[in-house]
C-alpha cells in the first residue's frame, strides 16, 4: 500500500536509522539511493521519485538529512510523501529540532516512534500530541499511568484527550492571509491569490464544542441574510477536527479542537488583489563596466496601516562589486552570497512613497556564465488588516460543565510568494 | 543517554557499513563480552543500559547477533521501554537465528494476555513482524484472541497482523479462518479498527486479485462511508482507496457514494484530497452528462486540486502527474484555471517541467497570448531543460491554435536570434512541424534557418534542417550544396540523420533533376554499399529501384502531397489513460505507466477500468465533447520514425467504438480468415475489437494507401517514404488513414494488408505442440554400477514431467528408487517421490514420468538450465546433471497485452537488450509463430516492414520474470534476427537457444 520501509540517511547517503515493515524490499538496496540521486542531480533532473530495477525511493530532504520510503508495490505515492511530512512534524515536536544529531542523541525514542507511526507501511497514529501521552523521552520509570494507550488513540475523537484543565478558558484566533503576486516585466499582474489561514491556540477545560463564524458568501446566501461585506473563498481545507459533511452540507464550521496550537483551516481566494506594496525598477546593466539599479517602492493600502519589517530584494549580477547605496528612507544592505540587494523598512505606512539606487561595479572580464533572471521579491506584514475583508463573527463555545470562554481575534495580512519579474 | 550517542557518534566515524563494522567488531572483540556480561547482570539499571549499548551498535549496522541468547533473556520484564528495545532486536535478528527465535515464543504468547492493552499490542505487532516459519505457528492461537480483544488499540493492530501472517504463510490464514473475522471487523464498532481492517483485506487482496476477498455490496460501501467520517486521515486514505475498486451498480448509487466522498476534498491532507478525486473521477463515469449534478460535480473538483499546488514540492509533483492526466480525460475541469500553473522562479524543476505540460495542453485560443508572453520568459532562462521545453512548447501552441501560428513563428525567429545554440535546435524542430501544419505559409524563414546550419550538432535538430531543406529544394538556391555538405561525414552521422539526408537528397534530384546526378548517385552508393544499417541499406535500395524503373512513379511516392499533422500529441493512449485514471496518487500515475510494467510479479494482468453508464448509451471513449482524443476523426499519435514499437502502439489507437465500416469483406474471406488466424487473430485485436474487419486497420498504420493510389510496390506508400521524419512527437509518418477511407481498401481485395493477415495464422496451419527433445542419456551405465538413465522434459497443460528410462544393466534387481534435486536457478524440485513400485530386474527397463514444482530452494545455476540430480537405489546414490529446456518454465497465461508489452519493452533498459542470429532456419514467420506457440512463446503482434516480417512476442517464466522478444524474419533469408529484452538479462541466453531448439525442430 505504501512504504515497505523507511530511512533516515545523512547527506553522505548513510544510514542514521531505518525501520523495515514489510521485508518485501532488501534493505540494503538502499545504498543505490545516493548515487542515483547525485546522477540525476549531475544530469539536471532532479525529481521526487528514484528507481532501481523494481525497487521505488520516494524522498524528501529536511535540514542535514534525507527520508526516504522504499516500496516495490503501486505504492500510493501521495501518502507516502504526506506521511514523510509527518514524520518530520512528529519528530521536530519532539525533538525541537529534526537533524542528524537529534536523531542520535535520541535514538531510543526514534525507533519507538516508529514503530507506533506505521504499521506494515500502513500509517497509524501521527498525532504528535497524543503521542506523547504514552511515548516519552524519559520514559526510564514504568509508571503505570504512562505505560496504558490513551484512548485517544483509537477514539474518533483522535486529536484531543479528555480531563484537560485550565483555570481561565481562552482561545485565541489568528486570521493569516498571505498574498501571492506574480509580476510580469512590463507591470502587468499576471496571478494573483490570497492563502488564508485560521489558526487557533485552544487554553479550553473539558470536550468543548466550538462552531466557528465567518462573512462567508455561501453560507449567507445559504441562509438568505445578505447584509455586509462577504468573502468566496475558492477551496477551503480543514483540520481533522472540522467535521466535513457538515460543512459540505451547511457551511457551518463545527468541530472539537485540538488542545494548544494548531491550524483550524486554510482557504485560497482566487480575487484580483491590488499588490499591497508596489514596485518599479530600472535595472541598467552597462557590460564591463557598472549597474545601476533604481527602485520605487509604493504602498498601495489604507492610509491608516502601516506595513512594517518591509523587505525589498533586488537580485544583483554574481559578479558585482563596489556596491553604493541611496535610500530615501530604510537602508539597503549587499548580500554577496544570494546575489541581491535587501533594503529593509522598518515601517511603511500607506499610499507613501520611497525610492533606493544602487549602483555596483563590474569586472573588465565577461562572466561566461549564464544567470538566470531572478526576480525582485518582496517580504511585508501588516497587522489588524486582511486583504480579503474576511471576519470572525462568532466563535461560539459550548462544553457540559458551561463555563464562560473568551474567543480572541487578531488578523495579520503578509506577504507570500510575491514576485516582480525584471527586464535584465 | 548521552553516553550511548558518544558510541553512536564514535562508530560512525568507522563507517556503518556491514563490511567496515564486521572489522571493527574484530578490532574490539572484549566489547561484545563486556556486553555479555551486562545483560546477564542481576542489575535491572545495567540491563537495560546494556541493552541500549546492543540497539546502539546495531544501529551503526554493528553485527551483535551474537548476543541473541542474552537479549532474548531480557525479554520478560515489566519495563516497558526495555521490552520494546528487545522486541525490536528481535525483528532484526530472529531471520537470522531462527532455531533459538523460538524461545521468545513463550513471552510473546504471555504478552498476548498482558492486563496491559499496550504490551498485548505490541507483542501482537511484533509477533507479526517476525518473519521466521516456526514463530508464525504459535501466532495463530494469540493473534485469534487479539482480533477480539476488548480494546480496540488491540484489534486495531490485530487486523494488520493478518495481512502480515498473510504476506508469511497465505495457506495458514486461509485455515484458520482469519480471513473471516478480518472481514467481521469492517464492521467494528471502532473507525481506527474498520480502516486497519480495510487497509489489511485491500493488501491481502491486492496479492491475490481472483480472491474475491473485499466482495464490496452496498451494506459494507455503506459501512465504509460512515467511517469514512470517522477516522484518522490515514484511515480515510485507506477507505477511499478500497471504495475506488467498487462498481456502483447504477447512476444513483454513483451519485450518492460521490456526495458522500466530495467532503473530503476539503480535508487539510493532500492524499485525502487526491484519493478521493480518484473515487469521482471513478464514479463520475458512471453518471449520466445532463444530469446537474454532474455539473456541479465537475465545478467542485477544480479548486482542490488547484490548491494542491501550494503544499510541498513533492506533493505538488505528484499532484501535477495526476492534473496532466485528469486534464487529458476531462479537460473542461481545469480549463479555466491556466494562471495557477505558471511557473515560478523558485519551483523546483520537476514541477516546472510539469507545470509546462500542463499548460500547453489547457492552452487554447483564450488564454494563448498570455501562454505565449510566459512561454517566451522561460525560454530565456538557463535551466537547458525547461528551455528546451519552453521552445517545443511553442511550436506546439502555433500546430495547436491556429490563430497564434504567426505570432508563434515570430517568437521562435527572435529566439533563434539569441543564437542561444540549444534555443536554436530545438527551434527549428519546431518550425519544421509548423511547416507540415501550415504548409506555404512561413516558407519565408527558410532563409534565416540556413544561416544557423553549421551551429546545428544534435541529430534532431539536423534531420529537421534537412528535411526543411529537401522539402522545399525548388525554393533554396544552394538546396545542393547544403545537402553535399552533409555527405561529407555521411557515416558518422546517427541512421536519423542519414535516412532524412537520403531523402532529401532524392526529392533534390526529383526536382532539379539536371545538376543533382551525381549526388543522387552517391548518397545511393553510401546507402546501400557502404552501410550495414538495414532501414538505410533498404530504403536506399527502394529508392534506387524506383528511380530507375519509373521516375515518374518515383516522383508521384517521393513528393506525394503529405497528411497534416495532428494537434495533440504526447496523449495517453485512452486504454492506458483510464487505467491511470484508477490509480489516481499512486506511482503508476507518477510514472504514467500501468502497474503491470514497473511491479515485478503483478500476478496475471488486472487492469482497472472505468466503467461507463450503461444508460446513457455512450461509448467509454467518448466521455463528451472536450476530449480531445474522441473526436470524430481520432486525432492519431503519430509515432516517431525508427521507432518499431510505436507503431504497434497504434494498432489499437482507433477506438473500437468509432465509425467503422460494417464488415463487408465476401464471406469466404471472412471465413478463412477466422479459421486460419487462430490465436494469432486474437493477438492482434484486442478483446473489446469487433471481429474480421478490425484486421485491416490493424495494417494500415504501416502502411497507409489513400484508396486513390495505386498500391505500387505494396509496402511503401508515399508518405512513408517522402514524408517521414525522426524525432518528433508531432512529425513522422501520418498513420491511422481516419476510418472513413477503410472501405475501400477493404474492397481492395489482394492489398497488401489482407496478404500480411491471412499469413499470419496461416503457413503452419494447427498449432502445433510443445516442442519436446528426444530423450538423451543421462546418467551412463559405467557411472553408476549399471544402472541407465536417459530422459527429457516436457509440459503438458502446465505440468513439468522428467520423463526417464531407467535401464538396469547390472547382473541383480535394483529396487528403492528416491530422487531428489540440488538447488537450482528456478527452484524446479520433484512435486512427490519417484514412482516405482516394482523392482528392475537385470537388463529390464521401466519408463517413469516424475511430475515437477517450480516451488523449491533456489540458487543460480551456471548454466542457467542446469539441473543436478541424486538417484538413489537399493545399491547406492548416484549423481548427474541434464539440462532442461527453459521452455518448460513458460507459462500458459505468457502472453502479455499489447500496451504492457509496449510499455514494458521501453521502460526495460537498452542495456539488457541482447540480440542473436538463428541460422538456417527455414520456416517463414508465420510457421515460426506457430511453432513457438506451441512452447508458450506468444506472437502478440506482428508487422512488415520493407519486406521484413517482425513477430514481437513474449514469454513468461514460473518465477514471474517476463521475456520480450522481436523476431526479425527475411523472406528468402534463412537467417533470423531475434532481441531479447528481460529485466533478469541473463536469461536470454537460455532463451535464445530454446528459440533455436524449437525452431529447428
Amino acid at each position: 500500500m505504501s512504504a515497505s520501509a523507511i530511512f533516515v540517511l545523512d547527506l553522505k547517503g548513510k544510514v542514521l536509522i531505518c525501520r523495515n515493515y514489510k521485508g518485501d524490499v532488501n534493505m540494503a538496496e538502499i545504498d543505490h539511493f545516493l548515487p542515483l540521486l547525485m546522477q540525476q542531480e549531475e544530469e539536471g533532473l532532479l525529481c521526487p521519485v528514484l528507481s532501481h530495477g523494481n525497487v521505488h525511493f520516494m524522498w524528501i530532504k529536511h535540514s542535514n538529512l534525507y527520508l526516504v520510503a522504499t516500496t516495490n508495490k503501486n505504492s500510493n505515492a501521495s501518502l507516502v510523501y504526506s506521511f514523510l511530512y509527518k514524520i518530520v512534524e512528529v519528530f521536530t515536536e519532539y525533538f525541537k529540532e529534526l537533524e542528524e544529531e537529534s536523531i542520535q542523541d535520541n535514538f531510543v525514542v526514534v525507533y519507538e516512534l516508529l514503530d507506533e507511526l506505521m504499521d506494515f507501511g500502513f500509517p497509524q497514529t501521527t498525532d504528535s500530541k497524543i503521542l506523547q501521552e504514552y511515548i516519552t523521552q524519559e520514559g526510564t520509570k514504568l509508571e503505570v499511568a504512562k505505560s496504558k494507550v490513551p484512548t485517544t488513540v483509537t477514539n474518533a475523537v483522535s486529536w484531543r484527550s479528555e480531563g484537560i484543565k485550565y483555570k481561565k478558558n481562552e482561545v485565541f484566533i489568528d486570521v493569516i492571509e498571505s498574498i501571492n503576486v506574480l509580476v510580469n516585466a512590463n507591470g502587468s499582474v499576471m496571478s494573483s491569490d490570497i492563502v488564508g489561514s485560521i489558526k487557533l491556540k485552544t487554553m479550553l477545560s473539558g470536550m468543548p464544542e466550538l462552531r466557528l463564524g465567518l462573512n462567508d458568501r455561501v453560507l449567507f446566501a445559504l441562509t438568505g441574510r445578505d447584509k455586509g461585506k462577504t468573502v468566496v473563498m475558492e477551496d477551503v481545507k480543514f483540520h481533522q477536527c472540522v467535521r466535513l459533511s457538515r460543512f459540505d452540507s451547511d457551511r457551518t464550521i463545527s468541530f472539537i479542537p485540538p488542545d494548544g496550537e494548531s491550524e483550524l483551516m486554510s482557504y485560497r481566494i482566487n480575487t484580483h488583489v491590488k499588490p499591497l506594496i508596489w514596485i518599479e525598477s530600472v535595472i541598467e546593466k552597462f557590460s564591463h563596466s557598472r549597474v545601476e539599479i533604481m527602485v520605487k517602492a509604493k504602498g498601495q493600502f489604507k492610509k491608516q496601516s502601516v506595513a512594517n519589517n518591509v523587505e525589498v530584494r533586488v537580485p544583483v549580477p554574481s559578479d558585482a562589486d563596489s556596491p553604493k547605496f541611496k535610500t530615501s528612507t530604510g537602508t539597503a544592505k549587499y548580500v554577496p552570497e544570494k546575489n541581491m540587494v535587501v533594503w529593509t523598512i522598518k515601517s511603511f505606512p500607506g499610499g507613501k512613497e520611497f525610492l533606493m539606487r544602487a549602483h555596483f561595479g563590474l569586472p573588465s572580464v565577461e562572466n561566461n556564465e549564464l544567470e538566470g533572471k531572478p526576480p525582485i521579491t518582496v517580504k511585508f506584514e501588516i497587522p489588524y488588516f486582511t486583504v480579503s475583508g474576511i471576519q470572525v463573527r462568532y466563535m461560539k463555545i459550548i462544553e457540559k460543565s458551561g463555563y464562560q470562554a473568551l474567543p480572541w481575534v487578531r488578523y495579520i495580512t503578509q506577504s507570500g510568494d510575491y514576485q516582480l519579474r525584471t527586464n535584465v | 543517554m548521552q553516553e550511548w550517542a558518544n558510541q553512536l557518534c564514535e562508530n560512525r566515524q568507522f563507517g556503518s557499513k556491514m563490511t567496515d563494522s564486521k572489522y571493527f567488531t574484530t578490532t574490539k572483540k572484549g566489547e561484545i563480552f563486556e556486553l555479555k556480561a551486562e545483560l546477564n547482570s542481576d542489575k535491572k539499571e545495567k540491563k537495560k543500559e546494556a541493552v541500549k549499548k546492543v540497539i546502539a551498535s546495531m544501529t551503526v549496522g554493528k553485527d551483535v547477533s551474537a548476543l541473541f541468547p542474552d537479549v532474548v533473556n531480557c525479554m520478560q520484564t515489566d519495563n516497558l521501554e526495555l521490552k520494546k528495545l528487545v522486541y525490536l532486536y528481535l525483528m532484526n535478528y530472529a531471520k537470522s537465528q531462527p532455531d533459538m527465535a523460538i524461545m521468545a515464543v513463550n513471552t510473546f504468547v504471555k504478552d498476548c494476555e498482558d492486563l496491559n492493552p499496550l504490551i498485548r499490542a505490541l507483542a501482537v505487532r511484533t509477533m507479526g513482524c517476525i518473519r521466521v516459519d516456526k514463530i508464525t505457528e504459535y501466532l495463530c492461537e494469540p493473534l485469534r484472541k487479539c482480533l477480539k480483544d476488548e480494546d480496540p488499540y488491540v484489534r486495531k493492530t490485530a487486523a494488520v497482523c493478518v495481512a502480515k501472517l498473510h504476506d508469511i504463510n497465505a495457506q495458514l490464514v486461509e485455515d484458520q479462518g482469519f480471513l473471516d473475522t478480518l472481514k467481521d471487523l469492517i464492521s467494528d464498532s471502532n473507525p481506527m479498527v474498520v480502516a486497519n481492517a480495510v487497509a489489511a483485506l485491500s493488501e491481502i487482496a491486492e496479492s491475490h486479485p481472483n480472491s474475491n476477498l473485499l466482495d464490496l455490496n452496498p451494506q459494507t460501501i455503506n459501512k465504509l462511508l460512515t467511517a469514512l467520517n470517522e477516522c484518522t486521515e490515514w484511515g480515510q486514505i485507506f477507505i477511499l482507496d478500497c471504495l475506488a475498486n467498487y462498481s456502483p451498480r447504477d447512476d444513483r448509487e454513483s451519485q450518492s457514494i460521490c456526495e458522500r466522498v466530495t467532503p473530503r476534498l476539503s480535508h487539510a491532507n493532500s492524499a485525502v484530497v487526491l484519493s478521493a478525486v480518484k473515487v469521482l473521477m471513478k464514479f463520475m463515469e458512471m453518471l449520466p452528462k445532463d444530469l446537474d449534478y454532474y455539473g456541479t460535480l465537475l465545478k467542485k473538483l477544480a479548486p482542490p486540486l488547484v490548491t494542491l499546488l501550494s503544499a510541498e514540492p513533492e506533493l505538488q509533483y505528484v499532484a501535477l502527474r495526476n492534473i496532466n492526466l485528469i486534464v487529458q480525460r476531462r479537460p473542461e475541469i481545469l480549463k479555466h484555471e491556466m494562471k495557477v500553473f505558471f511557473v515560478k522562479y523558485n519551483d523546483p524543476i520537476y514541477v516546472k517541467l510539469e507545470k509546462l505540460d500542463i499548460m500547453i495542453r489547457l492552452a487554447s485560443q483564450a488564454n494563448i497570448a498570455q501562454v505565449l508572453a510566459e512561454l517566451k520568459e522561460y525560454a530565456t532562462e538557463v535551466d537547458v531543460d525547461f528551455v528546451r521545453k519552453a521552445v517545443r512548447a511553442i511550436g506546439r501552441c502555433a500546430i495547436k491554435v491556429e490563430q497564434s501560428a504567426e505570432r508563434c513563428v515570430s517568437t521562435l525567429l527572435d529566439l533563434i536570434q539569441t543564437k542561444v545554440n540549444y534555443v536554436v535546435q530545438e527551434a527549428i524542430v519546431v518550425i519544421k512541424d509548423i511547416f507540415r501544419k501550415y504548409p506555404n505559409k512561413y516558407e519565408s524563414v527558410i532563409a534565416t534557418l540556413c544561416e544557423h546550419l553549421e551551429s546545428l550538432d544534435e541529430p534532431e535538430a539536423r534531420a529537421a534542417m534537412i528535411w526543411i531543406v529537401g522539402e522545399y529544394a525548388e525554393r533554396i538556391d544552394n538546396a545542393d550544396e547544403l545537402l553535399e555538405s552533409f555527405l561529407e561525414g555521411f557515416h558518422d552521422e546517427s541512421t536519423q540523420v542519414q535516412l532524412q539526408l537520403l531523402t532529401a537528397i532524392v526529392k533534390l534530384f526529383l526536382k532539379k533533376p539536371t545538376e543533382t546526378q551525381e549526388l543522387v548517385q552517391q548518397v545511393l552508393s553510401l546507402a546501400t554499399q557502404d552501410s550495414d544499417n538495414p532501414d538505410l541499406r533498404d530504403r536506399g535500395y527502394i529508392y534506387w529501384r524506383l528511380l530507375s524503373t519509373d521516375p515518374v512513379a518515383a516522383k508521384e511516392v517521393v513528393l506525394a502531397e503529405k497528411p497534416l499533422i495532428s494537434e495533440e500529441t504526447d496523449l495517453i493512449e485512452p486504454t492506458l489513460l483510464e487505467e491511470l485514471i484508477c490509480h489516481i496518487g499512486t506511482l503508476a500515475s507518477v510514472y504514467h505507466k500501468p502497474p503491470s510494467a514497473f511491479v515485478e510479479g503483478s500476478r496475471g494482468v488486472q487492469h482497472k477500468r472505468l466503467t461507463s453508464s450503461a444508460g446513457s448509451g455512450e461509448s467509454v471513449e467518448s466521455p463528451d465533447t472536450g476530449s480531445a482524443a474522441v473526436s470524430e476523426a481520432p486525432p492519431t499519435v503519430i509515432p516517431s520514425q525508427g521507432d518499431l514499437l510505436g507503431d504497434l502502439l497504434n494498432l489499437d489507437l482507433t477506438p473500437p467504438t468509432s465509425t467503422g465500416p460494417p464488415p463487408t469483406t465476401a464471406p469466404g474471406m471472412q471465413l478463412g480468415a477466422m479459421d486460419l488466424l487462430g490465436g494469432g487473430l486474437d493477438s492482434l485485436i484486442g478483446d473489446e475489437s469487433e471481429p474480421p474487419p478490425i484486421p485491416l486497420r490493424t495494417d494500415t498504420p504501416q502502411s497507409p494507401q489513400p484508396p486513390h493510389q495505386s498500391p505500387s510496390p505494396p509496402h511503401y506508400s508515399p508518405t512513408e517514404l517522402g514524408g517521414d521524419i525522426g524525432g518528433s512527437p508531432a512529425m513522422g509518418t501520418g498513420f491511422g488513414a481516419p476510418p472513413a477511407a477503410m472501405p475501400a481498401s477493404f474492397n481492395a481485395p489482394i492489398s497488401g494488408g489482407l496478404d500480411d493477415l491471412f499469413d499470419l495464422g496461416g503457413g503452419g496451419g494447427l498449432t502445433m505442440g510443445t516442442y519436446i527433445p528426444p530423450k538423451s542419456v543421462w546418467l551412463p551405465a559405467m557411472k553408476a554400477k549399471g544402472l541407465e538413465i536417459s530422459g527429457t522434459f516436457v509440459r503438458r497443460s502446465g505440468v513439468i514431467q522428467m520423463e526417464m528410462t531407467l535401464n538396469n544393466k547390472a547382473m541383480s534387481v535394483m529396487s528403492d528408487f528416491a530422487i531428489q534435486f540440488n538447488r537450482n536457478s528456478f527452484g524446479l524440485a520433484p512435486a512427490g517421490p519417484l514412482q516405482i513400485l516394482t523392482p528392475i530386474s537385470p537388463n529390464q527397463s521401466i519408463e517413469a514420468a516424475l511430475p515437477l514444482s517450480t516451488v523449491g530452494p533456489v540458487m543460480k545455476m551456471e548454466p542457467l538450465n542446469n539441473l543436478q540430480v541424486a538417484v538413489k537405489n537399493n545399491i547406492d546414490v548416484f549423481y548427474f546433471s541434464c539440462q532442461y529446456p527453459i521452455s518448460m518454465l513458460f507459462l500458459e497465461d505468457g502472453k502479455m497485452e499489447r500496451q504492457v508489452f509496449l510499455a514494458t519493452w521501453k521502460d526495460i533498459p537498452n542495456e539488457n537488450e541482447s540480440q542473436f542470429q538463428i541460422k538456417d532456419c527455414h520456416l517463414n514467420s508465420d510457421a515460426a509463430s506457430n511453432k513457438l506457440q506451441g512452447s508458450n512463446i506468444f506472437t502478440i503482434a506482428k508487422r512488415t516492414v520493407e519486406g521484413q516480417d517482425m513477430l514481437y512476442q513474449s514469454m513468461k517464466l514460473t518465477n514471474g520474470i517476463w521475456v520480450l522478444a522481436e523476431l526479425r524474419v527475411q523472406a528468402g533469408n534463412p537467417n533470423y534476427t531475434i532481441s531479447l529484452k528481460c529485466r533478469a538479462p541473463e536469461v536470454s541466453q537460455c532463451v535464445f537457444q530454446n528459440y533455436e531448439t524449437v525452431l529447428k525442430n
